[in-house]
């Protein structure tokens, strides 16, 4: 068995799939900053906005919700005004995600009760010192740890990038089934394919296990805090 | 793709062809409704053992619900359909992506499930004992019905989700919605932005009902404070959301 993992992870063959795996990340973390960024702004918008700003933003954040990320994934591979491949799957993301976020902005933005606004204005603040200093603070720390379970989410769907041949980790797995031969220099057994799809599961999860494992924990902080 | 969306013709062919897309619809459909009951028995079953006293049974149903959530569904449907096969499993196309997508969204429906539960206050399966129910007929009879109001949004929005994933499919070639317009557009006049378009609005179509009904419905459960903690509530529906 032993003998087996060291002939089939050559340096070659490890060094092919983490770098597929760093495609991965790199896309997942671009997704996820400018989706909470513009998923705020949005939030802000649907929220806050007069009529049809926020009715325009709703239109964007219900529409993107509720259609498949792997048809963005698509589309923004064929549309998207970017140079690189990757960078235009990485744009589907965006678009996708930040709906996702805005919608999550939204649930800590209506919780927080409408006295809050009324009470600051009186102490002279204006409207964007209140959401500065006062509602996007306390919205956030209530929304961490659900945005935090929509990043694992991005780092998971980065997989629909191998549908449009984009180098990344699952597309990199399946690959060396097809180039086996060449890259190892025998031929590709069952526990070869079982080694290599574990090894790809294996890199997910420890990633998304870490951030569930924050998430849990801020949860159950955020729990005991309140009682 | 823009222009092309606003190329009269080509919308003529795609509606040419409203057979071929209706059965591609159908097939979509059909995945759906089959993963969604596999993934409620799942679900179910996998929610009441994570909230068993044994600790083997929490135990298992805890390496299900960290494996399947915490790994893409992409990659457990290209196990299923590439890797299976050395071991001599071959599963018809449908059939893999029906079980991979049941299967993945029944670890998210078990967590569902399993909050539902733990939201019963513990007094309630006490003072059920102590009328001489069995534990049994307490689950079945007593805690179990008052989590379906419970958990009603956040189980619809794991169907939204499920219905979306079912769009993984065509990864496979499994000859649902996603992948017909796929082909459809590739094999013909290439017209992608008309296929595109009319298949986010097919979906939009099925999904957006769902998670409209679903915070209208928790809405009407704050307001009348049968989630005690809204932001607790809110978190952990979107947390199995997510």
């Amino acid at each position: 068995m032993l003998e087996q993992i060291t002939s089939l992870f050559t340096p070659a063959v490890l060094l092919y799939l983490l770098r597929g795996f760093g495609i991965t990340l790199k896309v997942a973390a671009i997704a996820i900053v400018l989706s909470i960024l513009f998923g705020t702004i949005l939030g802000l918008l649907r929220s806050y906005a007069p009529k049809p700003l926020s009715m325009l933003s709703g239109a964007y954040i219900e529409w993107f919700r509720n259609t498949p990320n792997l048809l963005w994934v698509m589309v923004c591979y064929i549309a998207a005004p970017l140079p690189s491949d990757w960078s235009r799957c990485a744009m589907a993301y965006v678009l996708f995600t930040s709906a996702m976020m805005a919608e999550i902005v939204r649930g800590g933005l209506n919780a927080i009760p409408k006295g809050q606004f009324e009470a600051a204005y009186s102490q002279g603040f204006t409207f964007l010192g209140t959401l500065r200093h006062i509602v996007l603070p306390q919205c956030f720390k209530r929304i961490v740890p659900t945005m935090l379970s929509q990043v694992i989410t991005v780092v998971k769907d980065t997989s629909f990038m191998a549908q449009v041949a984009v180098a990344e980790l699952l597309f990199r797995t399946k690959n060396l089934m097809s180039i086996f031969y060449k890259v190892v220099g025998r031929q590709i057994t069952t526990a070869d394919v079982f080694l290599l799809f574990g090894f790809a599961m294996l890199l997910y999860f420890i990633v998304n296990f870490a951030l569930s494992c924050i998430v849990r924990h801020m949860q159950k902080r955020g729990k005991t805090n309140k009682t | 793709m823009i222009q092309q969306i606003l190329t009269p013709w080509r919308w003529q062919n795609i509606f040419a062809d409203w057979p071929l897309l209706l059965r591609a619809f159908l097939v979509t459909l059909e995945a759906a409704v089959l993963a969604l009951i596999l993934a409620l028995i799942l679900g179910v079953i996998f929610g009441l053992l994570s909230t068993s006293r044994s600790r083997l049974l929490r135990i298992i149903a805890r390496v299900y619900v960290e494996f399947f959530q915490n790994t893409p569904l992409m990659i457990q449907l290209f196990f299923a359909y590439f890797a299976l096969p050395y071991m001599g499993v071959v599963l018809p196309t449908f059939a893999c992506g029906v079980l991979c997508v049941g299967i993945y969204t029944g670890a998210y429906i078990s967590e569902v499930v399993r909050a539902g539960i733990e939201s019963i206050p513990k007094g309630q399966s006490e003072a059920a004992y102590s009328q001489g129910f069995t534990r049994m007929q307490t689950m079945l009879l007593i805690v179990l019905p008052q989590t379906v109001k419970i958990v009603l949004p956040p189980l619809v929005n794991q169907c939204v989700n499920l219905i979306k994933n079912t769009s993984t499919l065509a990864m496979i070639a499994g000859g649902d919605l996603m992948y017909i317009a796929n082909t459809w557009a590739t094999n013909g006049m290439a017209s992608y932005g008309p296929a595109y378009l009319l298949v986010g609005v097919l979906y939009f179509c099925l999904c957006f009902p769902l998670s409209k009904w679903a915070r209208g419905y928790e809405e009407r459960l704050k307001a009348r404070h049968l989630v005690q903690n809204p932001a607790a509530g809110a978190a952990n529906a979107e947390e199995v959301t997510a």
